[in-house]
């Protein structure tokens, strides 16, 4: 393979459409005859439905139908496709969720939808929704996990009367971490909130049904990040319609960090509305039902405990942990907390013995899922911030004493991966240097000379660090599938070679920022040996891309791109049967390069378009070769990969009003081998945001009755440009061995790091100015809690 | 998405709006205060005067003593104009941080008043600068002092056909003055807005935006520093508002703080 | 109510509902879907256009306010197929990711180059107080208005 493209910052192919104003996002679809839907909400966030009244509504010009919980009540509710048990083998307790609250059933969260209005307007939809009575009988509700599980609180689903949907234990026996705690010269303990994060995608979600009674197919345009997914679950499992009659499109899509993956009960309705009025149906989420309706991430209760010897070295830890799944179980819920959670607790330390209790609740909220690192965040802040508290706590030097725990170096060839007391084996690490690097961009020695000097004015200085390993490449099938996923994990890709030597690439990854038209294209270009401007990239339609698991979990390079990679192989492969006739020669006698089959030793050779002509115009060809160029592959991935890297902020603090500013933001990040250099970069700047903005901005405020009371951009504060510093980045390349390109996934590495960085770095400020006894400050570090931590 | 119908009117004249605001209805300046709020339909005219398009609403000028601005000025034109930092820096200073750059473009110093959010820049700044609004109703011009125009939360001495057209501050070129602000993370509007005159005698105006749900002149601060103490406690015998960003006892010590600031900023 | 004005150069005459803002009308009526739709509280300036010069959200303005004025959208900004310095500042410094909070960035950077045009990173960061990005971090997107200042043909 000529390396002309991999490696290169190439300018993205996608931005022409973007930068013009020509990107065509769902809400820019209009469809002849469209209708438009809005929905009929519950005001409470756990009420009783007494009885609905539609008549003045439905007399309202322009309505065209309005549809309760009655005409619905065939539908499948969505499913969830993760199944984990209790510890004692009782099954996961999976509530339906209901496609509309019907009449004597109860909403479960504010939001929870009732009715659906479908109109000529969205204005008049919107208008006759406040024209739909609903009479309800509202009762306590409940929005904190921990309050959960306290004796008499309000039940969720009267059928589950714990308010449980399931506990978990991993790890180590827990008495052998009992006993190791128990045998540690020091033990730091430290409980915490990871607070509850909206995602906040840009886009709103969007849907189109269209129902073509004359073709007798379905068309669903939608805002999501796997556009099959959403086609398998809403056809298999909620609206039982034929899957080969429903094309699922994701257009261009404004952002996902997980709140796109799931399907969505709207996205089921209007599909179903459309069949029923067979004309296209639209819904378009404004950004105050995006608040209140996508899936939210994060929210952990948690209490650690890690024990050391007399000389530092990490004996054992100890998690109790409670997680908010919401009042559903969306789609990758209980994944979340437990197999993308639990199993990342090694971290890269040689602890040896690990052990977490996991009870997973409902609550009367939104359903919590998968959001920008999904559970690798919540155990890089446990680990991150336990560690640097432990070093505080024992007098150490916080990166000191991260060096000396650290896992040794191993590549995955050589040397054998690193099997964890948590499950997993990671595939390939070297963790000292990327810190080693962190400091030195820092120049920790001259940043602590500073910070002495600082204590004495009106800003106390502070720097945090975290490490992090993660586990990305989402996922090797027979594992999840073991942990209890109930789906396959792998990606597919098809390589069509056109007659004419133009390639047409169809991957079911699903690009929404990513900027796969651009990756994928180095990637196959310079296999090919052949311009970027001679390859597509196709996805994101059911109808022309096979089948496709989609874009999460920081997967898509890591397996969409080896299963594009398999593609190629088989195109060069009988390429060369059919070069070898051309030529005349033994297969074994050609190599391919720089897009041309060439005879070892010799200048004889065929092009890349000529050989792809032949295989379309087989006049003179290969007895027993079938036509054609055009190969499809399934990529299942041996393991996770498992990137890493070191992250270090350093804030002021204002010692009289508690106001953080973040001074600098070092990530140096070891993602395996490196595409592009620009979009990994990126990547990692968009992540940093995220986490520092779940550090020091974000954050979900319910009141006593489960009300979030900041859902709009006026309350829940997203971090600006202002807000944040220009990055200071830096990459470590250890390649993954186990994956045809050797990456490991740059898209969550950035949210998974920074956030213990900063709450460190502002811990950190507080102990210089002498504030010793502060453990924790809860999520997102305001200034007013900052304030009060100094004032205490 | 503005979901309910309204009937839009232009005004072309002073007189023209006044006459429409007799009709019932609201003024309709920049937008920037009432239109996110129909939106949220936290406010529902059933008809708008566009007052947007009066000329003789986006005059700076001097007149006399007084600096006399607009009512619909827009914070960017008042955050550029040369006559306003000439006589009133403060409200040059405090107008380049309301909003952002798009509502700096379009939001007018009188929408915002006539709004009274209790968070606004303009409040504090207009109180300590001893302003006076001016009105136009059916019965003809009224002058209001700043310190009787805001009555409550979001409430104001405007009668409802009454229209502001004109900002009035005696020019002030030789006092010092500032505006600062702890700003709301989110919306950016004032936790604590605190502006601070001082003029040329060493007598000092404090107000605040933010602290209360009606904007004031802290009196009992002015007493304190006009009897000559150096510092003062901010906010004497104000109730104070809680929120999520900061409860009363947070924002009272931020008042503290800016009115401590604001003051070395202008000795 | 019937509005005339001129949108991207082209003179248009419409029938708009009162209530009518001026980001519906663009995207429904005239079809420039350019100006996105991401938040109902005015703070996120995805839907930033320009007004007789200036940048304006166009999800607080309604069509009615636009009467008679000069629009331009981010379809406009182009001169022909030459795109304008700051659509290549956001290809060159990968200033874009999703592309939906990209043309209200841009139209409001191209507002700041007009009265600033060698602005601070400062400057730069506080002119976008107002447009929010999910994607980038806002680290390159400052970089693409530094890139695009430096080879702007002649400051405005």
């Amino acid at each position: 393979m000529s390396n002309k493209f991999i490696g290169q910052s190439i300018k993205r192919v996608e931005d022409k459409r973007f930068i013009t104003g020509k990107g065509r996002y769902t809400d820019d679809i209009k469809l002849p005859g469209m209708l438009h839907a809005h929905f009929v909400r519950s005001p409470y966030a756990h009420a009783r439905v007494v009885s609905i009244d539609t008549a003045e509504a439905l007399a309202i010009p322009g309505v065209v139908a309005v549809y309760t919980g009655d005409d619905v009540a065939a539908i499948n509710g969505v499913p969830c496709g993760w199944q984990v048990n209790f510890r004692n083998g009782e099954t996961m307790r999976e509530p339906k969720h209901p496609m509309l609250i019907a009449t004597g059933d109860t909403a479960k969260h504010a939001g929870d939808p009732v009715a659906v209005v479908i109109a000529e307007t969205k204005e008049i939809a919107i208008d006759a929704a406040e024209a739909v009575l609903v009479e309800w009988d509202e009762l306590p509700a409940i929005a904190s996990p921990a309050d959960a599980l306290k004796d008499g609180a309000p039940l969720v689903h009267s059928q589950f009367p714990d308010n449980k949907a399931f506990d978990w234990s991993f790890g180590n026996p827990v008495e052998e971490v009992d006993a190791a705690i128990e045998a540690s010269a020091h033990v730091t303990t430290l409980e915490f909130v990871n607070q509850r994060v909206v995602p906040n995608a840009m886009e709103p979600r969007a849907y189109i049904g269209h129902y073509d009674a004359v073709a007798d197919k379905y068309t669903l345009y939608t805002s999501t990040q796997n556009p099959h997914l959403i086609r398998l679950l809403m056809c298999a499992f909620v609206l039982g319609i034929p899957e080969h009659r429903v094309r699922v499109v994701g257009p261009d899509v404004g952002g996902g960090f997980g709140s796109k993956i799931y399907h969505y009960t709207e996205e089921a309705l209007v599909t179903w509305a459309s069949k029923q009025l067979e004309l296209p149906v639209k819904w378009t989420s404004d950004r105050s039902e995006a608040f209140l309706l996508d899936a939210h991430g994060r929210d952990h209760v948690t209490k650690a405990e890690m024990g050391f010897d007399a000389d530092g070295n990490i004996m054992g830890l100890r998690i109790k942990t409670i997680a908010n799944m919401g009042a559903y179980l969306s789609t990758f819920a209980p994944a979340v907390p437990t197999y993308l959670h639990g199993t990342l607790l090694q971290g890269l330390y040689t602890t040896p013995k690990i052990n977490i209790d996991m009870t997973c609740v409902f609550t009367h909220t939104v359903a919590v899922d998968a959001y920008r690192g999904a559970g690798r965040p919540e155990a890089t802040y446990l680990l991150e911030r336990i560690i640097e508290l432990a070093a505080h706590e024992m007098g150490k030097d916080p990166a000191q004493l991260r060096f000396q725990n650290f896992i040794p170096p191993f590549d995955g060839v050589t040397q054998p991966g690193y099997q964890t007391q948590v499950a997993l084996q990671y595939d390939s690490g070297n963790y000292a240097p990327v810190l080693q690097k962190g400091l030195d961009l820092l120049g920790y020695d001259d940043f602590r000379q500073a910070q002495k000097q600082a204590a004495n004015s009106n800003k106390l200085l502070g720097v945090g660090f975290s490490t992090y390993v993660e586990a990305c490449g989402i996922a090797p099938s027979a594992v999840v599938g073991a942990l209890g996923a109930r789906a396959g994990l792998y990606e597919s890709a098809q390589v069509r070679v056109q007659p004419t030597g133009k390639v047409s690439v169809f991957t079911g990854s699903h690009s929404h920022g990513q900027g796969h038209e651009t990756t994928f294209v180095q990637v196959v270009a310079d296999k090919l040996g052949i311009a970027m401007e001679d390859v597509e990239l196709v996805h994101g339609d059911s109808d022309t891309v096979a089948f496709g698991m989609g874009t999460y979990g920081s997967r898509s390079l890591a397996v969409g791109g080896s299963a594009i990679m398999k593609s190629i192989d088989k195109v060069l492969e009988k390429g060369a049967k059919i070069a070898a006739h051309k030529l005349e020669c033994a297969e074994g006698d050609l190599e391919y390069g720089e897009g041309k089959w060439t005879v070892k030793g010799t200048d004889k050779s065929i092009g890349f378009g000529d050989v792809a002509l032949t295989a379309y115009v087989p006049h003179v060809y290969p007895a027993g070769l079938e036509p054609g160029l055009d190969f499809s592959s399934f990529y299942d991935p041996a393991n996770f990969t498992y990137p890493f890297g070191c992250h270090i902020a350093v804030v002021e603090v204002d010692k009289e009003t508690g106001k953080v500013d973040l001074k600098r933001m070092i990530a140096v990040d070891d993602v395996g081998n490196i595409i592009n250099p620009m979009i990994v970069e990126g990547q990692i700047h968009g992540g940093l945001a995220q986490g520092i903005g779940q550090a020091l901005f974000e954050g979900t405020i319910y009141d006593e009755n489960a009300q979030l009371t900041n859902g709009s951009y006026m309350d829940y504060v997203m971090p600006r440009a202002d807000d944040l510093p220009m990055f200071e980045t830096a990459n470590q390349i250890t390649p993954c061995p186990h994956n045809p390109l050797g990456v490991k996934g740059a898209g969550e590495a950035g949210a998974i790091g920074s956030t213990p960085a900063v709450v460190n770095a502002v811990l950190d400020a507080l102990w210089s100015g002498g504030h010793n006894d502060v453990k924790d400050i809860l999520m997102p570090l305001t200034s007013e809690r900052v304030w009060r931590a100094m004032n205490n | 998405m503005i979901t309910y119908p309204f009937q839009y009117k232009r005004a072309d004249s002073v007189a023209d709006a006044v006459a429409m605001l007799g009709e019932g209805g609201k003024a309709l300046s920049g937008g920037h205060s009432l239109i996110p709020s129909m939106k949220l339909r936290l406010n529902a005219p059933d008809t708008l005067v566009d007052v947007g398009r009066i000329a003789e609403l986006k005059t700076i000028t001097v007149d006399g003593n007084d600096l006399v601005i607009g009512a619909g000025a827009t914070h960017g034109q008042i955050a550029s104009s040369s006559v306003v930092k000439q006589h009133v820096p403060m409200f040059a200073e405090g107008a380049a941080h309301i909003g952002d750059p798009s509502v700096r473009n379009r939001g007018t110093i009188g929408g915002s008043l006539a709004h009274a959010d209790p968070s606004a820049d303009w409040p504090a700044m207009v109180l300590a600068a001893d302003a006076t609004i001016v009105v136009q109703g059916a019965n003809g011009s009224r002058s209001i002092a700043a310190s009787d125009f805001f009555t409550g939360l979001f409430s104001t001495a405007l009668e409802d056909d009454e229209l502001i057209t004109a900002i009035r501050v005696s020019s002030q070129a030789d006092a010092k003055m500032t505006y600062q602000k702890f700003a709301q993370p989110a919306s950016r509007y004032a936790l604590v807005g605190c502006a601070v005159v001082k003029s040329a005698d060493g007598s000092v105006r404090v107000a605040f935006s933010g602290v209360s749900d009606t904007p004031f002149r802290d009196s009992a601060a002015e007493s304190q520093l006009n009897g000559g103490a150096s510092s003062a406690n901010a906010a004497s015998g104000q109730s104070i508002m809680s929120d999520h960003f900061a409860t009363e006892e947070y924002r009272r010590h931020l008042a503290n703080v800016y009115l401590k600031r604001a003051l070395a900023a202008v000795a | 109510m019937q509005i005339n004005l001129t949108v991207n150069g082209k003179a248009r005459a419409s029938e708009v509902e009162d209530r009518t803002l001026l980001v519906y009308y663009l995207r429904e009526q005239l079809g420039l879907t350019g100006a996105h739709v991401a938040c109902d509280t005015s703070s996120c300036g995805a839907c930033t256009v320009h007004v007789d010069g200036v940048a304006v959200k166009s999800c607080t303005l309604l069509a009615a306010q636009a009467d008679g004025c000069q629009v331009t959208t981010i379809e406009g900004l182009a001169s022909g197929n030459d795109l304008h310095p700051l659509q290549q500042g956001f290809k060159e410094c990968h200033g874009l990711q999703c592309g939906f909070c990209t043309p209200g960035m841009i139209m409001t950077a191209a507002d700041l180059l007009n009265t600033n045009p060698h602005p601070s990173e400062t400057e730069i960061r506080v002119a976008l107080e107002g447009n929010i990005c999910r994607c980038t971090g806002y680290h390159n997107i400052v970089k693409a208005i530094q890139w695009a200042a430096e080879h702007q043909a002649v400051p405005a």
